[in-house]
This record gives C-alpha cells, sequence and structure tokens, in this order.
C-alpha cells in the first residue's frame, strides 16, 4: 500500500530541487524560448484564431450599437430608476473588477509568497487584469450619463472654481481605479521587458525586429541591469499587494458607507476582496484551461498548476462563504427590524431566486467538489467550476446591488428591477471585447514570461563545486 | 567621455551560468573592475561576482511614495478647507481619516511609478544601440540560452592581445572582439 501511495508522488518530484515539479521534465532554455516565441513570431496564424478572434469581435459590436444608443439617449435606456438606481453598470464594474484581481495576486502576492508555481501563468493572469480593468472601468465612465465630461471626476484647476468632493467613497474610487489601472500596465509591461528582447533577437522579419527592438528598449541582459530589475519587480510586487486590497476595499466602501440595509456593514472589505480573488481565479482558469489546449502548453502549465488553483479557489471560496454567513448572522444578531427584512427579502422576496443562483454557484457547487483531487485534476471539470463560479459571483454582486436597493426603508418607495435589452447588450458586448482583447495579446506578446521560466530549469541552478574551482 | 570608435570590448561565451560566475569571479580577483555579464535571466550569483552589491532603486521607490503621499494629502487640505470648502453634514473641513485613502493610493502610484522609471533610468534604458549587438553571437544567445562576460577597453588593464588570451584561459566556448 505504502509503495503505491509513494510512487506517483516519486515522479512529481524534481530530482534537481527535490520539489514539486510544476514545469514537464526535459525542458531547455532553448526549447521554452522557441516554444513560448514561435506562438507569436509565427507568420501563420492559426484558422482557430481568426474563428474566435471573429466571434469576440462580433460579440464586441454589440456594446459599440449599446454605447452609441446610450451615448445618444441617455442612461434612461437602461433598466436604472428610482428605488434601483445602480444596476448592470455596477455590478458588471464590480464583477470586472474584481475579476481583475487575481491577476495582481498571481504575479504580486505569489511572487512575494515565492510560489514559483505561478511563473508560467503571470504574464496572461496579468493581461487578464488589464483587460478586465478596462471592461470595468467603461462602466462608471458611461453610468455618469455624460461620459464626455468624465475629467471633472479630477482634482483640476479650472474656470468653474469647484474642486471634487474628497470625502466621498465615490471619488476614493477614482484614485484607487485609476491607480490600479495605472501600476498594473506598468508591472506587466516591466515584465515583458526582456522578453520583448528575446522577441526582438528570435524574430524573422524585419518589421518584427524593429516593432519588439523598439519596446524592449534595448534590453541587453546585464547583471546591473538584471538586478535592478529584480529590485524594481520585487518593490512593485511589495507596491502591488496593498493596492489591490485597497482597492476592493474602496469598492466596497461605495456601499459599506451607505447606510442602506444590506449594504451598511463592515464585513465587506474582506468579503469583497475574498470574493474577487475567487472570481479571479476561475477566469484565469477559463483561459488557460483552453489556451494550454489550443497552443499545446501542457508542459508549462501543467495540471499541477490547475490543481493550486483549485485550492486557493477552495480557500477563497471558505472566505466568501463566511461572509455570506456573517451578513446573515448580522441580519439576526443586530435586532434590526430593517436588517433582518432585508436578508427576508433577499432569501425569498420576489428576487430570491437570484439568492439561490448565488448560493448554488459559488457555495454548493465548487466548496463541496473542490476538495476532491480528482475532479481538481480533472480539466473539464475545473472549467465547469470556472464558469459556475464566474455565474455566481456576478449574481453576488447583483443580489448585492439589486435586492438592497429595490425594497429598503418606506413600501411606498418600493420597486423592482428588471433590465432591458441595453443592459444585456453593454454587458456581453464587454464579455466580447474582453476576448478579443485577449486575443489579440495571445498573438502578439509573449503570453508566459520567457526569462522567469528559465530561472526554474535544472540548468539555472549554480554549481557551488563548479564555480570553487575558480582557483587563485 | 568613452571613445566611439575602435573597441568595445572583448565577449567572452559560456554555456553554463556556473562557467559564468567563475570566470567572473576569477577576473574580478585578477583586478578586472569595467567588465559585465549578460544573462537570459537573473543570475544573482553573477552580479555578487562583478562586485554589484547594491542599487538605488529603493531610495528612488522611497522618495517617489513620499512625494506622492505629500502631493495628494496637501491637495486635499488645501482644497477642502481653503479652495472649495464645503458643509458634509456639519463635519469639520480639514476631515483628514478621509483624506488617507486617496493619499494612500498616491503614495502607490508614485512609488510604483518611481520604481519603474527609476530602474529603466539607473539602467540607461532605453538605448536602442548598442555595441555589444555588432558580436556576431551576441544577439543569437545573450536573451535565449548563453551566458557572456565582457571586458570592456576603458579598463586601465586592457590590452586586446593580452586581454584576449587571459579570457582565453578561462575557458570559455568562445571570445570575440566587440566594435563600436
Amino acid at each position: 500500500m505504502a509503495t503505491t501511495d509513494l510512487k506517483p508522488k516519486d515522479h512529481e518530484i524534481d530530482p534537481a530541487t527535490g520539489e514539486y515539479r510544476v514545469i514537464a521534465p526535459g525542458q531547455t532554455f532553448k526549447s521554452v524560448t522557441e516554444k513560448i516565441a514561435r506562438i507569436v513570431l509565427t507568420p501563420h496564424t492559426p484558422l482557430g484564431w481568426f474563428a474566435l478572434f471573429g466571434v469576440g469581435g462580433a460579440v464586441a459590436t454589440f456594446l459599440l450599437v449599446a454605447l452609441t444608443w446610450l451615448f445618444l439617449k441617455g442612461t434612461g435606456i437602461w433598466a436604472i430608476s428610482q428605488p434601483v438606481a445602480w444596476g448592470f453598470a455596477i455590478i458588471n464594474f464590480v464583477w470586472w473588477i474584481g475579476i481583475g484581481h487575481a491577476g495582481t495576486l498571481i504575479s504580486a502576492i505569489l511572487l512575494l509568497f515565492k510560489q514559483s508555481w505561478r511563473n508560467s501563468i503571470n504574464r496572461f493572469a496579468e493581461a487578464m487584469t488589464i483587460f478586465a480593468v478596462v471592461c470595468a472601468g467603461l462602466f462608471p465612465l458611461i453610468h455618469i450619463g455624460r461620459p464626455w465630461l468624465g475629467y471633472w471626476l479630477l482634482p483640476y484647476p479650472n474656470t468653474m472654481n469647484v474642486w471634487p468632493q474628497f470625502r466621498s467613497p465615490l471619488l476614493w474610487d477614482v484614485f484607487a481605479v485609476s491607480t490600479y489601472a495605472t501600476i498594473s500596465v506598468v508591472f506587466w509591461y516591466i515584465g515583458m521587458v526582456p522578453d520583448f528582447g528575446t522577441m526582438r533577437d528570435r524574430a524573422d522579419s524585419k518589421l518584427a525586429q524593429y516593432v519588439y527592438g523598439l519596446v524592449s528598449l534595448g534590453w541587453r541582459g546585464s547583471a546591473r541591469h538584471w538586478m535592478r530589475y529584480e529590485t524594481a519587480s520585487l518593490l512593485l510586487a511589495g507596491l502591488a499587494t496593498p493596492l489591490v486590497l485597497s482597492v476592493h476595499t474602496v469598492i466596497s466602501f461605495d456601499f459599506a458607507v451607505a447606510v442602506l440595509p444590506g449594504w451598511h456593514t463592515t464585513i465587506f472589505p474582506p468579503y469583497f476582496v475574498a470574493g474577487a480573488i475567487y472570481s479571479g481565479f476561475a477566469m484565469v482558469l477559463t483561459l488557460a484551461i483552453p489556451l494550454r489546449k489550443f497552443y499545446h502548453l501542457e508542459g508549462l502549465v501543467t495540471d499541477r498548476h490547475i490543481d493550486n488553483m483549485g485550492k486557493v479557489m477552495l480557500a477563497t471560496g471558505f472566505i466568501v462563504a463566511y461572509g455570506y454567513g456573517m451578513e446573515v448572522f448580522m441580519a439576526w444578531y443586530s435586532a434590526s427590524h430593517w436588517e433582518s427584512f432585508m436578508m427576508w427579502n433577499r432569501m425569498f422576496g420576489p428576487m430570491g431566486w437570484s439568492y439561490w443562483v448565488l448560493i448554488t454557484c459559488n457555495l454548493a457547487i465548487p466548496l463541496t467538489t473542490l476538495w476532491s483531487r480528482k475532479l481538481r485534476t480533472s480539466i473539464p471539470y475545473m472549467f465547469f467550476i470556472s464558469i459556475v463560479v464566474n455565474t455566481g459571483m456576478w449574481f453576488e454582486r447583483f443580489v448585492i446591488v439589486v435586492t438592497s436597493l429595490y425594497r429598503d426603508f418606506l413600501p411606498s418607495s418600493w420597486g423592482t428591477y428588471r433590465a432591458t435589452k441595453w443592459d444585456y447588450m453593454t454587458y456581453v458586448g464587454t464579455l466580447g471585447l474582453f476576448t478579443a482583447l485577449f486575443l489579440l495579446f495571445v498573438r502578439f506578446l509573449p503570453m508566459i514570461p520567457m526569462s522567469e521560466i528559465r530561472m526554474m530549469l535544472p540548468g539555472a541552478k549554480i554549481t557551488p563545486k563548479k564555480v570553487a574551482e575558480a582557483g587563485d | 567621455m568613452p571613445p566611439r570608435e575602435g573597441t568595445y570590448g572583448l565577449l567572452a561565451e559560456f554555456d553554463t551560468p556556473s562557467d559564468l560566475v567563475r570566470a567572473a569571479q576569477q577576473a574580478r580577483h585578477d583586478g578586472w573592475r569595467r567588465m559585465d555579464c549578460y544573462t537570459p535571466y537573473p543570475v544573482e550569483e553573477a552580479a555578487e561576482a562583478i562586485g554589484f552589491h547594491r542599487n538605488k532603486v529603493p531610495l528612488l521607490t522611497l522618495i517617489g511614495g513620499l512625494m506622492g503621499v505629500a502631493a495628494m494629502f496637501s491637495l486635499e487640505t488645501w482644497v477642502s478647507t481653503l479652495a472649495y470648502p464645503l458643509n458634509i453634514g456639519g463635519r469639520p473641513t480639514y476631515s483628514w481619516p478621509a483624506f488617507i485613502i486617496p493619499a494612500y493610493e498616491w503614495t502607490i502610484l508614485f512609488a510604483g511609478l518611481s520604481a519603474a522609471f527609476g530602474m529603466l533610468a539607473l539602467n540607461g534604458l532605453p538605448t536602442l544601440y548598442h555595441p555589444l549587438f555588432n558580436a556576431p553571437n551576441f544577439r543569437d544567445g545573450a536573451t535565449t540560452d548563453k551566458f557572456f562576460l565582457c571586458l570592456e577597453a576603458l579598463d586601465p588593464k586592457f590590452d586586446l592581445v593580452e586581454s584576449k588570451k587571459y579570457l582565453e584561459g578561462l575557458q570559455p566556448v568562445s571570445v570575440v572582439e566587440v566594435e563600436y
């Protein structure tokens, strides 16, 4: 019994390091570089890429149409009104930005924790962050009604002599999200500079050499440069970590600072952050599983990565479950009539179905099955779970926004909420935009950080014996 | 003012990082100072071997962060107390706890930008042209799978013939002369 238990494990331990293998054996500096750079440098774009890009682009046109109509008619085309003044726009904003958080978590927090398995997935997780922030940032901007006056949100000297109100969580959001977008882009770009150097040197066409040469900023891999680069990466990771936690915290303040039952609670910041990471890892899986299959990257994004992401989802899922539990508990323990009515209404009111969709997708399905190693390493199942959790997390935001707003203190002011076709088109359109942007990334940029993968290969180990041979 | 013609240096190619580190340590030991290692991924030991231990990126980041927090906090204070005082539910105009959040975000923003752009500036990047790119084997290997040690002509010990012999004694795969 014992031997059969040990055998498969031995196979997974890398003899060179004594640690679990995260990259398939037999890879060299050259093979890894070739594999990743070829995907981008090949003159032959796979037909499947065009097909997917076509679909993504077609879906993104919904967004174009919906936005055009919105700019012509105003936000009245959406279902938002009193009492539900925050509808799809805010739901989608929170959902998208939450998805982005996993990218930062993978690139920054796991770097600080020295989780080297992240090296294979951090680049496209960061790309996912940026495209998710693009989609997220769109929503508040179009929700303000007159998007061409969006710059009024920024503090700048103007002829009207007015300034923003710094006590408002909505203004805090402006700074949190704009900082997050900027730092994410900078971190992503700096991370790619050495890889651009590789692309420049491996490209065959003049145009590719020229363009990658330009964006590589003349990177030549000097030891001095690398050390400053490593310091800067570590500092950026150290800065991005409190940033990512603060962004979703500030977003939760948009709700928690209000006095509305269902919003006015101190559990929101941690519960929002955990939910963001939960949905973000789900989105990383949704992207990683087809990608590694399509580009045959199973040797670099291994089953172990999928398994680890399943574990992170299990952990964050339980934090989210604790958040849901606490909301129910506080509704009873606060002895506030409004709080307990809100919870009863959320569960059993006319929109109670959305609460149960959320519980099924976020708790019932993933948190019971992700315990199983067999299911965590089953690729079709993990893909299924990723879709389920993404759906569940969207419904979480729907429940928070809509079921708190539509029946507040005064029954005379109660209303309902039914999204219009423009709401749906805008939302679905951002999914198309995200897909199209991500496909462009996969086609034109190295989706796996080559320099970081090289560090993990057995050949990268410095042998002290060999070094000591230097006689003096 | 560095010379713009003639020899930039001598470039030795190695197959493994250990060979490079050994050679760099030896060269440093023998009194070479103007030299650099080129690797396809960060090799901390190589930087140690050429005597590069510290860098100024953390200091720049700290200065950036302090500037960010000072800029935003004073902007908020000035706007809320002097430029455009608003009475929000009777709260004091100088409601500093609320100001912490944007100030915190700007600390991170300025520190992050200082880290990234400071690193590039200290590295002297972008530099799209560099003499090393003239070496026939440099571009093929330095960003993929080869390890290089360059002894620069600016070092007082440099002599084209002698130094080439010296480098060959360090058992590289090849030694080439790099021209400006």
